[in-house]
């Protein structure tokens, strides 16, 4: 009898354990975007110019130097941060200054910004300023048709001209 | 079953492991190939064992969870527990690291909606990394060797994991990482029966291109996503790394229980190292021929006392020395109080752990633990006028010492020293045993 009670007890505890498990391995569905909008991701990686010119160095900071170390220009490391700027239908949605990284400010700056937008077409500006001053250096404008669940890839490649829109 | 969580843990580590091993055999390693290869697998392989393997990972997060908790509320996180209650806490994210990257092998919609938001969430760090999100945006991005580097994961984290098992119980002596094989059994044909009534499919492939408007999710396994979606990266961090910083300091933060811990006779001490095989925390050691305690790690349980061959009220000496006691209720102590109880109450005597459903009442000799007590002295009473005597453990049967219902019925058994010398009848009932002379 305490038998049967102990098995009856364990079997009420692992039968709703089970359902538990069961139901919530895949359930209640979750929703990243809503059923009327597409995903706007914003990525790239670019190595803004440096913070200041290279100098050419004078005969007597060439002759201060060890040998090895006469390199006839200075290039200071440091590099600019980017700015970037995102527009959706002519309303500004991102600005963001970003630092390059590296103890030295001297390498690449990361830039991922993902925009959940309603779904439809729409007119979208970006903007780049890769170096010291005012302006933008690169720059694209584009009227898209975004699908419902459909997302618009804008990647940077200098090489290539610029911003590149992926649908 | 909740005193068998850790054991059941690390079962389902072993089903998670054995299941993973065949599913890998069928499994192609490319980003072609993934998805297609555990969509044609058959359905007693892929619906069963593939769903064995996803249920089973669901299981190890509750029952850890529920590990985790219930040792909370046990107190066993400070003092001599606080090195397994450390080492527990990184486990916690192994564990979740591994499932979480299991679930990016099947390439589906769910897989790319995880990694995504978890690379998402380390870009969220704001360490101005590049971006790991940037592997995943794109079919021209996507390689096999990404792939590999999945697979590489889903192997390392776990086999990381295993490791930390392995340290979690180093500071415990016999640690239980077998479940007893009832519970084994029936939480394996459990899974099995959920496995067959409900087997997990795949959503539709991994498109670079599309965002799901809903996805089907693992909230044991991935309810980090939704929760980083309502709130932030940043918050999630801040719950993640607080979390984890407070679970690691709760041992520091709470107060230490005052122990006295127990002590070696060097002139007793033979070094026998039956205190070393018993006590329940790895403190005692042998260094040459002489047991030594380790201090921070002793319960003062007196378990070891219990296990020493000459704590044995026989003895003629007026002073009785153990070679190993507790300082603040030896051996010599625990023979007095008896004697005064045999010369209280000669009918009967009751030993019974402090633990115990009832608090011992008046006359009854209280015990840190029921292997505190070394078998000669139920001989001893016996022999000096008392016509029974009882011994009473833990509530429940669980030692608040982990070990001592179970070392002191080895010992009463005759099948651990120091034993019960056949002369005496024990009788069990509940947590009681009653000894009288043959």
């Amino acid at each position: 009898m305490k038998q049967a009670l102990r098995i009856a007890a364990q079997l009420a505890l692992y039968v709703p354990l089970m359902a538990l498990i069961g139901y919530f391995s895949s359930a209640p569905k979750f929703s990243p975007v809503r059923a009327d909008e597409a995903l706007l991701r914003l990525s790239f990686i670019h190595a803004a110019q440096r913070k200041q010119p290279c100098r050419e160095r004078s005969a007597e900071e060439l002759a201060k130097l060890a040998p090895n170390m006469r390199a006839a220009l200075d290039c200071p490391r440091e590099r600019a941060p980017l700015l970037v700027e995102l527009e959706l239908d002519g309303k500004l949605v991102l600005r963001r200054e970003v630092p390059p990284v590296g103890l030295k400010g001297d390498g690449n700056a990361t830039v991922y910004h993902r925009l959940p937008v309603p779904a439809g077409r729409h007119r979208i500006a970006v903007r780049l300023r890769d170096r010291p001053g005012e302006g933008f250096d690169y720059t694209r404008e584009e009227t898209v048709e975004l699908a419902p669940g459909r997302v618009l890839l804008i990647d940077f490649v200098a090489a290539q001209g610029g911003f590149l829109f992926r649908l | 079953m909740l005193r068998h969580l850790g054991a059941l843990g690390f079962l389902l580590f072993w089903l998670l492991a054995a299941s993973g091993i065949t599913l890998y055999i069928r499994f192609d390693t490319s980003v072609a190939g993934a998805y297609d290869s555990i969509g044609e697998l058959e359905w007693w392989f892929g619906g069963v064992l593939r769903s064995m393997h996803r249920y089973a990972a669901d299981a190890f997060v509750i029952v850890v969870l529920a590990h985790l908790i219930r040792e909370l509320a046990a107190g066993r996180f400070r003092g001599f527990r606080a090195f397994s209650w450390i080492s527990g806490v990184p486990l916690v994210w192994l564990m979740y690291a591994s499932g979480i990257v299991g679930y990016w092998l099947v390439w589906d919609t769910r897989a790319q909606f995880s990694a995504l938001a978890t690379a998402e969430w380390f870009y969220g760090a704001g360490l101005g990394v590049e971006p790991m999100a940037r592997n995943f945006l794109g079919a021209e991005q996507i390689s096999d060797r990404l792939f590999s580097l999945f697979v590489f994961l889903h192997i390392g984290l776990p086999l990381a994991l295993l490791a930390g098992m392995w340290v979690h119980v180093q500071r415990l002596g016999r640690p239980a990482t077998v479940a007893p094989r009832a519970l084994a059994l029936g939480a394996i044909a459990l899974l099995a029966l959920l496995a067959l009534a409900q087997p997990v499919v795949s959503q539709a492939r991994w498109d670079p291109g599309a965002v799901p408007a809903t996805v089907s999710i693992d909230w044991f396994l991935l309810f980090a996503h939704p929760l980083m979606y309502a709130t932030s990266p940043a918050m999630l961090w801040a719950l993640a790394l607080g979390a984890t910083a407070l679970l690691a300091g709760l041992p520091y933060l709470a107060r230490r229980p005052r122990l006295i811990p127990a002590k070696v006779s060097a002139e007793n001490c033979n070094g026998c190292g039956r205190c070393v095989a018993d006590c329940p925390y790895e403190a005692v050691r042998l260094t040459g021929r002489r047991a030594e305690v380790i201090a921070e790690r002793c319960a003062a349980c007196g378990i070891c006392a219990g296990a020493c061959p000459s704590s044995t009220p026989f003895r003629s000496v007026a002073e009785l020395v153990s070679g190993i006691d507790l300082p603040d209720f030896t051996v010599h102590d625990l023979r007095r109080r008896l004697q005064a109880a045999l010369a209280a109450r000669p009918e009967g005597v009751v030993f019974r752990c402090e633990h115990a459903k009832q608090p011992a009442a008046g006359g009854e000799i209280s015990l840190r633990c029921l292997a505190q007590l070394p078998p000669s002295f139920i001989e001893y009473a016996l022999r000096h006028g008392a016509r029974r005597v009882v011994a009473v453990g833990c509530r429940d049967g669980e030692c608040k010492w982990r070990l001592g219902l179970e070392l002191s019925a080895e010992r009463l058994a005759g099948t651990r020293e120091p034993h019960l010398r056949a002369n005496v009848r024990a009788t069990k009932l509940d947590d009681a045993t009653t000894f009288a002379l043959r």
